[in-house]
């Protein structure tokens, strides 16, 4: 009975709470959580959709935007939602060092996308492009001001992760601990797909 | 079987090799590469739906293969698409109402 008894304890520690459809709530509560969030972007997305030609004072779209450094930016995310999943690869086979390492180039370039996004705001703010601007600008820095929160929040949750991982206090499932903030990385990466070809490469 | 097992948590576990990740990664950048080369050559009547076509072949790759939604519970496929379809739905609807797909 004891040994049964510390069986169940193992495997609560090790697999984290389940539901009775034998999934994790974790994961369940992740992936409902992202699913609302379509709603937050698509909000912001037809917003956009509808004031992108609505430009009374300052410059039109295309007049400021620079494709060739976006699609650099966008590369970048890209390429983090590789090694996002290598880390959570690694997680997976239980090699510490080395999700440690991919999470790092994760967050690097997540940093590295959001130094991109600074620049880019600072350059159209410069260009006479400012929140009040125009319709334009105010759901431009909107949309793109809200996904860029969300990536700035993915590098403090992957940095947090770091730290967890290194300190030892991860109690449960530490692959799907990884597991859970790589799907909300990848979510900002589908989310920046959309934008990309919706906002920047379709002219208005 | 023990080995059958094995293997069978083990791909669901992991989804993929490390290598198979590598080449969707590959797979997506040539895609971006194409959709940025609408910028710079006239596509004609093919650039929109061409880039529209170009976008949700990338959306798709990554949550089926990166987020691990082809290997995982279809419970979480319905959780994310239902969330993904209704704000397609509602968002649509309230574009319609301006107009928006009236050229």
């Amino acid at each position: 009975m004891a040994d049964i008894a510390t069986h169940d304890a193992d495997h609560t520690i090790d697999h984290g709470h389940h539901s009775s459809t034998g999934l994790s709530n974790n994961k369940l509560a992740m992936w409902l959580f992202l699913g609302s969030e379509c709603l937050l972007f698509g909000g912001l997305i037809s917003t956009y959709m509808l004031y992108r030609g609505r430009v009374q004072n300052g410059p039109h779209s295309s007049q400021i935007y620079d494709i060739p450094f976006t699609s650099v930016s966008s590369f970048v995310l890209l390429m983090s939602s590789l090694t996002m999943v290598l880390a959570v690869s690694s997680a997976q086979r239980k090699d510490d060092a080395k999700t440690n390492l991919w999470l790092v180039i994760t967050a690097l370039l997540g940093a590295t996308f959001i130094g991109g996004q600074v620049y880019e705001f600072t350059t159209f703010y410069r260009e006479g492009l400012g929140f009040t601007t125009s319709l334009f600008g105010s759901s431009f820095y909107a949309l793109t001001g809200f996904h860029g929160v969300h990536v700035s929040v993915g590098v403090i949750m992957l940095l947090s992760l770091m730290g967890i991982i290194k300190k030892g206090k991860i109690t449960g499932d530490k692959a799907e601990v990884v597991e859970l903030i790589g799907l909300y990385w990848h979510f900002v990466d589908i989310v920046w797909i959309i934008i990309f070809t919706l906002v920047y490469l379709i002219p208005s | 079987m023990t080995t059958v097992t094995e293997t069978h948590a083990d791909a669901h576990e992991h989804g993929m090799s490390d290598a198979g990740y590598i080449k969707i990664a590959i797979i997506l950048a040539l895609i971006t590469g194409l959709e940025v080369s609408t910028y710079y050559v006239n596509f004609g009547p093919l650039f929109m739906p061409a880039l529209l076509t170009m976008m949700i072949v990338k959306f798709v790759m990554v949550v089926s293969y990166f987020m691990h939604l082809k290997f995982d519970s279809k419970i979480f496929s319905f959780l994310f698409y239902v969330g993904l379809g209704l704000a397609i739905f509602v968002y649509c609807m309230a574009l319609a109402t301006f107009k928006f797909f009236i050229a």
